[in-house]
């Protein structure tokens, strides 16, 4: 029983509960809900009445039925178990809920966040009499061929180690050590909790100058996000937010993914669980499951634990950061998370903003992506960086960006990759809009461009997108005027931008090679098409036939560059450039010899 | 503690209504009343209805009526209580019956022995407990089966348009829909939300025509009943489904039409509750719902059974950026869009294929599955048709003698498609196999140079230029 009073129902409606007699309850607070004990967090204490969003069905709950404090706000295990591992948006484990309960989710099913059970092999890096404080690494565990759970000292305790046990296998339930604080003994161990509204603390946030490569030729050639940066990917239904999250999950060079499926499709997530595990790391070949931790409420699970599923994605990210690790986060989606506030918001009855939204809109969403970021990490190592990505897709209704989701997260992301329904109908994918996207961290990431691919990064990364914004212009007038208002120079532009996006910007999320793309890769295949171009422009100049320069071998061979792999790219690009080279040549020689008429 | 046991025990009955708006009562003085909990409702006339608790106080429960509350009065109307939700018998003997929306027999058939009662609303399928579809459906519909191809587990629906030929589809759909060399048991679910008992009647004349009523089940709730009973509808086929698919093991195929008549009625209970509207009026909670009948798809580990839904919908005024088809695109696994334009033509099955998707097609494609040239021969058909179709936009612009040899060919080519690759008869049911060798015969009319979509060694295996040298 619990040492609080028990509180009483006075209202139903949805997934929100009012109970009065609840005195000295806090904002946040757990509570269980009715005889079948449900879980819900309180939202609102006015007086002595308390609001409750309930995590699960409350169908059948009747006013009158208690409500019982817990007197603890929702929280996260943090420990050994999660990597690889699938939890709902309040971090029961589903493999764990489908063994106690079939493959339908009945209610008032619960079960420990982690196994309590397993055994892990724990090796301390401390030793008794240390002085420890918060973040400090207490000793590691592989959880994971591709992770090393770094055991953590909670934040915000801090003492000198009285005990540590020896190199070991241990269970959760184990202490590791003993920690003797200003406020007494405190065993550890290698598990401990943390609220998920409560940002985990950081020494401070540093600037980031290193781009999170995803392997996407659109994203790191254009629109780079960087480690601990932000990014939104809007669009449509059907326009590729989910396979472009998947692609992100599966490539980008991050140590730990976290994925939430917030308030989306059931068979995604089951896609993630089947493909993953057969998915190799490109950079050290083991399966992508092994660094992936999923968490999902889909769009038919209880709208509460949608609203949760963020907070507790993101507090997972941000303790894999506090390890010292590059954290990349996906939402999928920010949109199906805003209308779970607004549900809830319209049950309180609050006064609406725009679309139903409620004020505070902007406030939550703001506060979920400055969790993002790149810090030092708290702990006695001053210089220990860490940090937490974060891509949020946005399902903006009727496509139209105007709507309030997208235009507040576009108010406070620093990357936006817009979908396109026209391209997504023409099969163009990735099926981001190069026209209208952007990233504000071309800038600091520029550095690290030059000094890792190559000096003329910005150089041609400007030359291409000009190319591109000129075919736009262009493409208009023929639509005015028919394509016979063109001039030869005018078509060259034309044709190169084709070859852009045909060979560089379309990259097949299904095909088994270019599916991720290095950045060396990205690099060299676009300066081969502007090598293109640039012969093509002067050629064209000096009297050579348009079409005998699209004809050139060379051309087609640049169009099957992109399914070449990474790795052996470099040879295949030398090649290609001394094709170039001879064919050019020989059209211009061919042109001396019989001058045009 | 006693106190609660006894009122839970005991079927409440009262006569306090106190307001009756729209399609809500609000019945006063209350006690023990459960949230969703299912109402039975006496008319004056001494007639029953049928309602579901939305709200609770602890002294006030708002109820919404499926029947309707017209011929209802605050004075001598008496609520009961039932202490449990909305249910349906389940059972074996639905095959082959025509039940009402609310499940209550309507073919003057014998009682329906329950094996079981299933609560409409379901429960969510746990992610981790199901199996991704990739098993091909062959629904012998070239726009279908070669360009946008629907596997078991799958929801495609029907994105239409009023007059258009949807419901001919649709049952063509359900006719010649087939998993290619497996005799496993298949049922048809049929859910008729509001649609004219013409149309009705349409699929019923069509299931029985085929001599394959034992396998169907219908649940009818015409444009004339009750337009709260609509909430309920397709929760009764879905329930009925689910019974068939992971009890009883078979491959069910649920049809649902109209779904725009379901969020009308959706929108009809929010307004009577006086809830601040989303887009266009619609609740803003139309996603979740819809996703909370759309979800009750799919295969799931432990069950050999499959639920593959076919929703219909209407899009008002043709507007796919409308709430219903928009909310819908996002809940489900592509699209099969009903084109006014092609229908116009005389084009039938209408389907535009460029707008239409099926998302879980690569999956479902391919050696083994369909045919090794599949997925090439559908990408390059797209891409041919799609090229002859912004030939067509240009030449209304500039003529047709701005364009070129090749951009002629295209032109052809985008006509030709249309014509024979979807354009196929309401009974004709074609193999795979046929449906991938109409797309080369199209393609051949192309230079093969611009055949790049397909692999040169597919090209030497399934073109008919080298069919035909095979000696075939
Ligand atoms: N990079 C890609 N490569 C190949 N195909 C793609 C790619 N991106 C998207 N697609 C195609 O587009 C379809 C839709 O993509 P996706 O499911 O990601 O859309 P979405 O934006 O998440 O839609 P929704 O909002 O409905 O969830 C995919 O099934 C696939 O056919
Ligand atoms: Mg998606």
């Amino acid at each position: 029983m619990s040492e609080f009073k028990p509180g009483r129902i006075e209202r139903v409606a949805g997934p929100v509960v009012v109970a009065s007699n609840m005195l000295g309850a806090r904002m946040y607070e757990l509570v269980k809900v009715a005889s079948t004990g449900l879980i819900g967090e309180i939202i609102r204490v006015e007086a002595d009445r308390a609001t409750i969003q309930v995590y699960e069905e409350t169908t059948g709950i009747k006013p009158g039925e208690i409500v019982e404090r817990t007197g603890s706000p929702l929280s996260v295990e943090l420990g050994p178990g999660l990597m690889n591992q699938f939890f709902d948006g309040t971090q029961r484990p589903l493999p764990v809920l489908l063994d106690k309960g079939g493959a339908f989710i009945r209610r008032g099913i619960s079960a420990a966040p982690l196994d309590r059970k397993k055994k892990w092999e724990f090796t301390p890096l401390v030793k008794k009499g240390d002085t420890v404080i918060g973040g400090d690494v207490l000793g590691e565990v592989p959880e994971t061929v591709l992770v090393k759970h770094r055991i953590l000292i909670p934040p915000n305790i801090s003492g000198t180690l009285k005990s540590v046990v020896s190199k070991g296998s241990y269970t959760l339930e184990d202490p590791v050590a003993e920690l003797e604080t200003n406020r007494g003994m405190v065993k550890l161990y290698m598990m401990h909790s943390w609220p998920v509204r409560v940002p985990r603390p950081a020494r401070e946030k540093v600037p980031s100058d290193t781009p999170l490569i995803t392997g996407q030729r659109i994203i790191d050639f254009f629109f780079p996000i960087s480690k601990g940066g932000t990014a939104a990917i809007p669009g449509d239904f059907g326009t590729g937010k989910t396979i472009t999250q998947h692609q992100l999950a599966k490539w980008a060079d991050a140590e730990v993914i976290v994925y939430v499926g917030c308030g989306e499709r059931g068979n995604e997530m089951t896609e993630v669980l089947e493909t993953f595990p057969e998915l190799k790391d490109p950079r050290s070949g083991q399966p992508l499951m092994e660094r992936t931790i999923l968490v999902a409420n889909t769009s038919n699970m209880p709208i509460a634990a949608r609203e949760a599923s963020m907070y507790t994605g993101v507090t997972l990210a941000e303790y894999f950061r506090d390890m010292g690790y590059n954290v990349a986060l996906m939402a999928d989606s920010t949109s199906r998370w805003a209308e779970a506030l607004r549900e809830v918001s319209g049950r309180l009855e609050e006064m609406p903003g725009e679309e139903g939204y409620p004020a505070y809109l902007a406030s939550r969403l703001a506060q979920i992506y400055e969790r993002a970021g790149r810090v030092k990490v708290i702990g006695s190592d001053s210089n220990k960086l860490g940090s937490v990505s974060i891509v949020g897709a946005v399902s903006p209704s009727g496509g139209d960006f105007s709507e309030p989701v997208t235009q507040n997260t576009l108010r406070i992301v620093k990357v936006f990759w817009a979908l396109s329904k026209p391209l997504a109908e023409r099969r163009h994918f990735p099926a981001i809009d190069w026209l209208s996207s952007y990233s504000l961290y071309l800038e600091s990431l520029e550095n690290w461009y030059r000094t890792h691919i190559g000096p003329e990064w910005s150089a041609l990364r400007k030359d291409a997108m000009a190319l591109l914004q000129r075919d736009e212009e262009l493409r208009e007038i023929v639509m005015l005027v028919g394509p016979d208002a063109l001039s030869e120079s005018q078509r060259v532009i034309l044709e190169a931008a084709r070859m852009i996006k045909e060979d560089f910007l379309i990259q097949s999320a299904l095909h088994p090679v270019d599916s991720y793309c290095s950045p060396e890769k990205t690099f060299r295949l676009m300066s081969l098409i502007m090598k293109f171009y640039e012969k093509m422009k002067a050629g064209v100049g000096k009297g050579v036939s348009l079409q005998r320069a699209l004809d050139l071998p060379v051309k087609e061979e640049i169009a099957r560059a992109k399914i070449h792999p990474s790795q052996a790219f470099e040879e295949l690009a030398k090649h290609i450039e001394t094709n170039m080279e001879q064919q050019f040549q020989s059209l211009s020689t061919e042109l001396l010899e019989k001058p045009a008429v | 503690m006693s106190e609660e046991r006894d009122v839970s025990v005991v079927v409440r009955e009262y006569s306090t209504v106190n307001e009756i708006s729209g399609p809500l009562l609000f019945v006063q003085n209350v006690k023990g009343v459960g949230f969703g909990e299912l109402v039975r409702i006496r008319t004056p006339a001494g007639e029953e209805r049928r309602g579901q608790v939305l709200e609770v106080r602890s002294d006030l429960a708002v109820v919404q009526v499926f029947e309707g509350t017209s011929g209802l009065d605050v004075s001598s109307t008496s609520v009961r209580f039932m202490g449990e939700t909305v249910k349906l018998a389940v059972s074996s003997d639905l095959l082959g019956r025509i039940l009402d929306g609310s499940g209550n027999p309507i073919d003057g058939g014998p009682r329906i022995i329950p094996e079981d009662y299933s609560d409409v609303h379901g429960a969510p399928i746990n992610p981790y407990a199901r199996t991704y579809p990739r098993e091909f459906i062959q629904t012998g519909v070239s726009a279908i089966d070669g360009m946008n191809t629907l596997v078991r587990g799958q929801k495609l629906p029907l994105f239409s348009g009023a007059g258009l030929p949807h419901n001919r589809v649709a049952a063509q759909v359900a006719r010649q829909a087939r998993v290619k060399g497996t005799g496993e048991p298949f049922a048809t679910v049929f859910a008729a939300i509001g649609i004219t008992a013409d149309e009705a009647r349409f699929f019923r004349e069509d299931f029985e025509k085929q001599g394959a009523f034992e396998h169907v089940t219908m649940f009818i709730n015409l444009a004339d009943d009750p337009a709260i009973e609509r909430i309920l509808t397709p929760r009764m086929a879905l329930t009925a489904a689910e019974y068939f698919a992971f009890k009883l093991d078979m491959h069910v195929l649920v049809i649902l039409t109209d779904m725009t008549n379901y969020a009308e009625a959706l929108r009809e209970i929010s307004a009577a509750r006086e809830e601040v509207p989303g887009r266009r009026g619609y609740p803003g909670y139309l996603y979740t719902d819809l996703s909370t009948i759309y979800e009750r798809a799919g295969r799931v580990h432990n069950a050999k059974g499959s639920i593959t839904q076919m929703p219909i919908l209407t899009m008002p005024h043709d507007d796919i950026t409308h709430p219903i088809p928009n909310l819908t695109g996002y809940i489900t696994e592509g699209q099969l869009i009903v084109d006014r334009g092609l229908h116009r033509k005389g084009i039938y099955p209408p389907i535009d294929v460029s707008p239409s998707l099926s998302r879980l097609m690569r999956e479902g494609i391919g050696k083994e599955r369909t045919r090794q040239d599949h997925r090439e021969v559908s990408d390059q058909l797209y891409y041919a048709y799609a090229e002859g179709r912004a030939f067509r936009d240009l030449v209304a612009v500039v003529g047709e003698e701005a364009l070129s040899a090749r951009d002629k060919i295209y032109l052809k080519f985008s006509d030709d498609f249309e014509r024979r690759f979807i354009g196929q008869g309401e009974y004709e049911n074609r193999e795979i196999e046929k449906t991938l060798d109409l797309g080369w015969d199209l393609l051949a009319a192309l230079p093969e140079s611009e055949l790049k979509r397909v692999d040169p060694a597919t090209i030497k295996q399934f073109h008919p230029k080298y069919r035909a040298g095979t000696g075939k």
